[in-house]
């Protein structure tokens, strides 16, 4: 009786858990830089945005269980691949999300895709990601290259500005946002000057800027980033570029670099983003929630991006109910429509771009903003399908095949 | 206008003279290190650092106190120097015997720490701080438009440059100074406390810098990296001039912001190699550097 009792006991145990079978658990990883150049624009703000969006998700999804980890990829693609591998062999982590800087995340796209895990990609650039490199493991969430050449080019083109000169970074990275840059504004119409290549983290621009006066183009392309375009933008209004008449174009600008160079010198920059945390009151209202884990500072676009993809890749994971198959999910990602507060609604292309409407905004005079962090008046909204490359442009063999 | 190698002469003056303001910069902190090295033999790497702990004390003052930029030009140096008078007091005394490379790895340490420290409180990507009021907008020369504040940078430079090359090479204290380095037995038998003179040396050395990062501030991104990037240019153009000789440190400075300045109109993406070719022939050639006393 007493043998009975006992086997009665554990049929129910083995029933109840059958009962909760439906219980999903995930694990996800912020690959992030956390001590250099892209701490402000992704960092601890991405992790603090990744954990709003598992506590949004996990409100109304009581089975699915989350687990978040994060760690600094010290822009070095070979430290970020070896995290990647270790979480995904050793700590079990399903999906990767963030990862600023374009040499990182496309190694850590390589690793994702021979482990079969998912990569969700905010801060990184390269347009090739969903381009020549894509994969069935990857999706690209926030901005790209292709993007912020097209955005900001046709614009300032088609606003007058159709005289080009480009300060350039001279490497990878400068080089392709200037040829796109470049193709962009001469396919509408606009002409190229000249331009400067100049080194990574370059202290003084104003003998550039001289050179870029004298060729007397209407506007001066920053195909640079971080420090470099901070740098060039400082010596820009001391040496009077803007007060004569001359543009600039900030070709990768995000709101923390126009709060590190204050809206006295940054005022009159023309830029694109996709998100704007004071465009609208959903985005306002989830600043302030953002902000209680990042007192006095304002999200990007980037972070925005991390907790729009991590609610999406959670929604797929539900509907498939295991985040165990890397590929199922991102084929589940990109059948659903995406829908959130901060991007709207979107897509998840077959090529893994998520394309949403982007944003051409003009940095604001210091008279004009009313509050911290009021930087931008709104000049264009480039609609979803004409923002992002073409899908037959990207060689992506995945759409091919 | 006139051509000269097929760049206009205009370009060319205004290149001259934009060279000449970043040579300000080069000289100043060069010769910082010029007089640490000389006098109390250590090579000072975290002299970047305490150059970025300038700016920032700068931008503090402004914000938190309202202290603004010509408040900042003093009270900046004198509390960056005061942190390297603590700093030398209960650090790099102990190190005075050993081999140079010991106080060049501890200052190594030191500026790493310093820039982490700075990095975790203040963010990689930078603060605002603007040109003060007073030397906003500029003057047409002719061949170039001169804002007002890089006039002010090279004023302010060659004042100080050549103030402490007097102050050093012909004063009573100078000599002091001078003679303790040679031989500081001797020059305690005569009275002077050479202990507290070389700790104040140090003092001055690290202000000169944080003087230097004050005046960068309204031009240059204020970010914890700012000294980093520069630092190794410095420390080419003080090899180029001498190690320990101050107005090796003084004219080297101001010509390779010259030659780098010149570098950027004819071919720019060499504009940060330079200086380190220049280096290597001048180690070459003249392996005591140009104003050096060779041993």
């Amino acid at each position: 009786m007493k043998r009975m009792l006992g086997l009665t006991a554990l049929a129910t145990i083995l029933a109840c858990s059958t009962a909760i079978a439906q219980q999903v658990t995930v694990k996800i990883g912020v690959l992030t830089d956390m001590s250099s150049l892209y701490t402000d624009l992704a960092g601890a703000g991405s992790v603090a945005a990744a954990k709003m969006a598992i506590a949004d998700f996990t409100k109304d999804n009581p089975n699915v269980k989350v687990e978040l980890i994060s760690s600094d990829h010290q822009n070095k693609p070979d430290i970020g691949s070896g995290v990647a591998s270790q979480w995904f062999d050793v700590d079990k982590v399903d999906m990767i999300i963030d990862t600023p800087n374009s040499g990182v995340a496309l190694a850590v796209s390589q690793v994702t895709t021979t482990k079969n895990k998912v990569f969700v990609v905010s801060g990184a650039a390269a347009s090739d990601l969903t381009g020549s490199k894509c994969n069935a493991n990857t999706v690209h969430w926030t901005y790209d290259t292709w993007m912020l050449a097209n955005g900001t080019g046709k614009a300032m083109v088609k606003t007058g500005g159709d005289t080009w000169f480009f300060l350039t970074a001279d490497y990878a990275f400068g080089q392709a946002l200037e040829r796109d840059t470049s193709a962009v504004v001469e396919k509408n119409g606009g002409k190229v000057l000249g331009k400067v290549r100049h080194p990574l983290n370059t202290n003084d621009f104003s003998s550039f800027l001289l050179q870029a006066q004298a060729s007397k183009a209407k506007v001066i392309g920053l195909a640079n980033a971080g420090g470099d375009t901070i740098n060039a933008i400082k010596a820009g209004a001391e040496f009077g570029i803007v007060a004569g008449g001359q543009k600039f174009a900030g070709l990768l600008v995000f709101a923390s670099d126009v709060n590190a160079l204050g809206l006295q010198t940054a005022q009159g920059l023309t830029l694109t983003e996709t998100w704007y945390w004071d465009a609208n009151d959903a985005n306002r209202a989830w600043t302030k929630r953002w902000q209680t884990e990042r007192p006095g500072k304002f999200p990007t676009m980037v972070q925005a991006g991390v907790y729009s993809g991590t609610l999406h890749y959670l929604k797929a994971v539900a509907a498939v109910k295991s985040a165990a198959d890397g590929k199922e999910v991102v084929a589940k990602m990109k059948e659903l429509p995406t829908d959130d507060a901060l991007f709207g609604k979107g897509v998840v292309r077959a090529d893994g771009r998520k394309t949403h409407d982007a944003f051409l905004f003009e940095v604001k005079k210091p008279a004009e903003s009313k509050h911290p962090g009021d930087f931008y008046n709104l000049l264009a909204t480039i609609p979803a399908e004409e923002a992002f490359r073409p899908i037959a442009d990207g060689n992506c063999p995945l759409v091919k095949g | 206008m006139f051509e000269i190698f097929g760049i206009p002469s205009n370009a060319l003056f205004s290149q001259l003279l934009i060279g000449l303001i970043n040579g300000s910069f080069y000289a100043l902190l060069s010769l910082g290190l010029a007089v640490i090295f000389g006098m109390l033999n250590i090579i000072n790497f975290s002299h970047g650092a305490q150059y970025m702990m300038g700016a920032f004390v700068a931008y503090l003052l402004l914000q938190y106190s309202g202290l603004n930029y010509w408040w900042a030009l003093i009270v900046a140096p004198i509390l960056v120097g005061l942190t390297g008078v603590l700093i030398e007091r209960l650090l790099l005394q102990w190190l005075y015997k050993l081999d140079h490379l010991y106080g060049l790895l501890l200052t190594f340490g030191l500026a790493l720490i310093i820039e982490g420290v700075f990095r975790n409180y203040f963010g990689a990507s930078g603060l605002p701080y603007q040109v003060p009021d007073a030397l906003r907008g500029g003057t047409n020369l002719g061949f170039m438009f001169l804002p007002n504040y890089r006039a002010w940078v090279i004023f302010i430079s060659l004042v100080v440059c050549f103030g402490t090359w007097f102050v050093i090479e012909r004063t009573k204290l100078g000599s002091n100074l001078r003679a303790a380095t040679e031989n500081p037995t001797l020059v305690r038998a005569f009275g002077i406390n050479v202990p507290r003179m070389i700790t104040l040396t140090y003092g001055f050395g690290v202000a000169l810098a944080a003087l230097a990062g004050v005046m960068a501030a309204p031009i240059y991104n204020v970010s914890p990296q700012m000294g980093a990037d520069l630092i190794i240019v410095v420390f080419a153009v003080v090899v180029i001039g001498g190690m320990g000789s101050i107005m090796g440190a003084i004219v080297t400075g101001f010509g390779l912001g010259v030659v780098e300045g010149l570098t950027k109109v004819f071919f720019p993406e060499a504009s940060n190699t330079v200086i380190f070719v220049i280096m290597a022939i001048v180690l070459l050639i003249r392996p005591a550097g140009l104003f050096g006393r060779g041993t």
